[in-house]
């Protein structure tokens, strides 16, 4: 059934009906890179108000309508618009589809020994879920009442009374649609697919984190869709889940009839959101275990103790979410218990990253373009893991709470985190997509500067944070607290456009070498789990022998053996 | 001591020091656990790079526990901080607030984009609101066929408090969440349409300060600003006065809408 579409000869149903999970993993990791220049150029526009308020935007300013940018000055309302959009498309058609849909797609069937998904059609339709849904939501830009403009938080009752909700709320059914459908693909997959011999205690961690990964979405996404359809009701049927009594909307008294709970939302939101961002970086430690292993020659510390993390990440992300609501209003003695919890899941982070560091020692480190990557993500999640602490607890979060300090959190963990691992996964993987590799050279540059600018972007705001500035602010300068940082909002922007600068090779990278990149064989990196042990590019259906697994995932140096790996799938006769 | 700068602002409430101490204390422990981090980090980064002829050796003979050791000394360090520091001073600020009407207390209702603050006056009782009284006379919507309302003060964004005195603050909007945030007091409260939050401070030093709006709520969330004037009480007391007003005139539903 998958092969009559795969036989078609249109190019365009043969890239974008095909259900094979490696067309469809390329179609997610190229639209999710598309849908991540779009949100980061949002940001661009964002960082010029920022960086000199009030001050005619270069070029764009003169194209913009006059309604969202009157002389080429942004507005309040458009740059509230920016925001939400800049945080929902990095969020749920950037980073998770780059993660999950992207890489999970591509390597774990290759991982566990499967010819495809479970669900091949279901997996074709989790992509064009996501990929209707994310135009729908570019596209609220041209729509009348312009794009959503209350964060990608959403909170009620602004969300309700706000221009541009509907739309939002629309894509992200559908967005949650997708990831749900994806979820229940890559469950199935896992459990069912494995080849014989692949126990799961040798699947490689990259596996075990798209397990988790897919265990998160499955359990938190629904909340967030029924959640979503009541503010969606609230809205367009008047109904008042979300809205209290009494309501006085600028003077005018609001028709909804009340008895509804702001806070509901908030609770329903961040059950989710928070497993999310779990989400969004459960995968990134997957390829920076699949790469440390491949590049210090030797296995993982601590393989039980990754896994084992990983799993009790995903079981306490679900009891620490109203960490996010400390001064929400909420009963204060409910804080203490999400205090608690939030200490705790620290402590299987610091595990895995204590495992990572400690897989370095009696290594043979090769600092190949991937590598570097991996090795960079940390150091950077360790600032933004440790930078968490404050905000989770009480006492400081009351201070440092919704300040550009927890913006410059939550980014550490995400871009320099997250995003440079899943780079990192792109050069690794690309001699499997496509054969050839991608230029080393260009490949360093594009390392050294990304790394120097997040850095650049990122580190003022924990300075600006501490002094107090408030995130979301259209003026900075509006608050006196905030002028004395101000210039480092310049200093901020001006890595902002050299980051962009430095994604240039990178682009060029990738489509060059599509094309003109070195040749290399199956296997380039001298690996052991089997997304090396096909063809690269695999055929359809994947391997051209059957696979049966005799090894843990990481066979690196062993002793008396004469080359420094053995594939999973070699079986060694004594 | 500079009121803003680079860092923490000037430090005006009785608990402001002890959320300090622990920005601080946090602050240093992190520094040092990245630098030791990043030292060992490096020092591995060139011990192990690969030379020609020197392969990998596998540690099966280091123990998983050891490497658990960094884990458990952050735990240890946590438990304390929660124990010793988090769960008592979070009580001291957040839960353990003084009843309403046993010490000072205003009330303040947030609206898009301003702070109406709202003095109950010499009868120490806030009048009844109710939102069909709101009209631009009336912003809160006082009723003012309520006793209690007739002397009651309410002005825009002109917060006043008597020095070294605790005073209660019931927070609530009127219309979307805003979240008062005096960044002297190092206070920060949501303030939520239909619910009633009450949040205390002792401002300890004489001076003004800044009231900043830190929850998006809407278009002008920037510029939702007010100011804060601590004074001895004689002068709070002489404010007031002078802000009593002459003769309460009723305001109608009919002629509200
Ligand atoms: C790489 C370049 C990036 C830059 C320069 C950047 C910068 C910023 C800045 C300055 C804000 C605060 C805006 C404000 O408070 O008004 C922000 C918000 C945000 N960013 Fe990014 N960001 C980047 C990438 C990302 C990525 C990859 C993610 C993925 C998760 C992300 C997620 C968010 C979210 C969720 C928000 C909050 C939006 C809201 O307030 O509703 N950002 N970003
Ligand atoms: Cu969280
Ligand atoms: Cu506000």
């Amino acid at each position: 059934m998958s092969q009559d579409s795969h036989s078609s000869s249109k190019p365009f149903y043969r890239y974008f009906f095909s259900t094979d999970h490696k067309v469809i993993g390329l179609l997610y990791t190229i639209t999710a890179l598309f849908f991540l220049l779009c949100g980061f150029m949002l940001m661009l526009v964002m960082r010029w108000q920022l960086a000199f308020p009030g001050s005619p935007i270069p070029f764009l300013g003169r194209i913009l309508s006059p309604n969202l940018a009157p002389n080429g000055v942004m507005t309040p309302d458009f740059y509230n618009a920016l925001g939400a959009m800049h945080g929902t498309i990095m969020v749920f058609l950037g980073i998770v589809p780059l993660g999950v849909g992207g890489f999970g797609n591509y390597v774990l069937p290759l991982q566990i020994g499967a010819e495809d998904m479970a669900f091949p059609r279901l997996n074709l339709a989790s992509y064009w879920f996501f990929l209707l849904g994310g135009l729908l939501m570019l596209s609220s830009f041209i729509m009348p009442g312009g794009a959503a403009q209350s964060g990608w938080t959403s909170y009620p009752p602004l969300a309700i009374i706000n221009p541009g909700q509907t739309v939002w709320l629309f894509a992200m059914v559908m967005l949650i649609t997708s990831s749900l459908l994806g979820a229940v693909n890559f469950l199935v997959t896992s459990f069912n697919m494995r080849a014989m011999g692949m126990k799961l205690s040798r699947l490689p961690i990259f596996v075990w984190a798209q397990i988790v990964t897919a265990f998160l979405l499955l359990l938190a996404f629904p909340p967030l869709e029924a959640a979503s359809v009541l503010q969606l009701m609230d809205r367009i049927a008047h109904t008042s889940f979300y809205l209290p009594q009494g309501l006085v909307i600028l003077g005018m008294r609001h028709i909804a009839s009340g008895g509804g709970q702001p806070l509901l939302w908030q609770h329903l939101f961040w059950f989710l959101a928070h497993p999310e961002v779990y989400v969004l970086l459960l995968p990134a430690m997957g390829i920076v275990s699949e790469i440390l292993a491949n590049n210090t020659r030797k296995p993982l510390h601590g393989y039980n103790v990754i896994v084992g993390s990983m799993i009790s990440i995903g079981i306490l992300a679900f009891v620490v979410w109203a960490h996010h609501m400390f001064i929400s209003g909420m009963s204060a003695v409910l804080s203490d218990f999400f205090l608690v919890t939030t200490m705790i899941i620290s402590v299987p982070s610091v595990a895995i990253l204590t495992s990572f560091v400690f897989s370095l020692r009696g290594g043979s480190i090769r600092f190949t373009t991937p590598m570097l990557f991996a090795l960079a993500f940390l150091p950077m999640f360790g600032i933004g893991g440790l930078t968490g602490l404050p905000l989770g607890l009480t006492v400081t979060d009351i201070y440092l709470h919704d300040t550009y300090y927890i913006i410059g959190h939550f980014h550490y963990i995400v871009v320099p985190g997250s995003l440079l691992a899943l780079m990192g996964g792109v050069y690794y993987w690309f001699p499997k997509w496509f054969g050839r590799k991608m230029n080393d050279t260009l490949g360093k540059w594009h390392f050294w500067t990304s790394l120097i600018c997040m850095n650049g972007v990122f580190f003022p705001m924990f300075i600006q944070g501490l002094a107090g500035q408030d995130r979301r602010y259209y003026d900075p300068m509006a608050a006196l607290h905030s002028v004395p940082t101000q210039p480092l909002h310049v200093v901020s922007s001006v890595f902002a456009g050299l980051l962009f600068l430095s994604q240039i090779p990178f682009i060029y990278n990738f489509f060059y070498s599509i094309r003109h990149g070195e040749k290399t064989d199956d296997n380039p990196w001298q690996a052991t789990t089997l997304d090396w042990a096909c063809p690269s590019p695999p055929p359809h259906g994947n391997f051209t022998k059957p696979i049966h697994v005799y090894h843990g995932p990481y066979e690196y140096s062993p002793v008396g053996h004469k080359a420094d790996w053995i594939p999973q799938n070699e079986e060694i006769l004594a | 001591m500079k009121q803003y700068g680079w860092g923490l602002p000037l430090a005006a409430s009785s608990y402001a020091g002890s959320i300090d101490f622990g920005i601080y204390l946090i602050h240093a422990v992190m520094i040092l656990i990245f630098v030791i981090w990043g030292v060992f980090f490096t020092y591995l980064l060139i011990k192990y790079r690969k030379k020609t002829g020197v392969s990998a050796e596998r540690d099966e003979t280091h123990g998983v526990f050891k490497s658990l050791i960094p884990d458990l000394i952050v735990m240890v360090f946590e438990i304390v901080l929660i124990a010793v520091y988090a769960i008592p001073v979070w009580s001291k600020i957040k839960i353990d607030t003084p009843a309403s009407g046993n010490v000072n207390t205003v009330a303040i209702e947030a609206q898009q984009w301003s702070w109406n603050i709202h003095y109950p006056g010499p009868d120490g009782k806030f009048g009844k609101t109710e939102s069909k009284y709101v009209h631009f006379s009336n912003p809160i919507g006082l009723d003012y066929n309520d006793p209690a309302a007739k002397d009651d003060i309410v002005i825009a964004n002109e917060l006043h408090l008597p020095v070294n005195e605790p005073t209660v603050i019931e927070l609530t909007s009127m219309d979307v969440i805003h979240s008062l945030f005096i960044p002297e007091f190092r206070l920060k409260q949501d303030a939520v349409p239909g619910m009633k939050i009450p949040v205390w401070v002792k401002p300890t030093k004489i001076g003004t300060f800044e009231i900043s709006c830190a929850q998006l709520c809407g278009m002008a969330h920037s510029f939702m600003r007010g100011k804060v004037v601590v004074q001895s009480r004689a002068d709070y007391d002489a404010w007031l006065k002078s802000h009593e007003p002459q003769a309460a005139q009723p305001v109608s539903a009919s002629e509200a809408f």
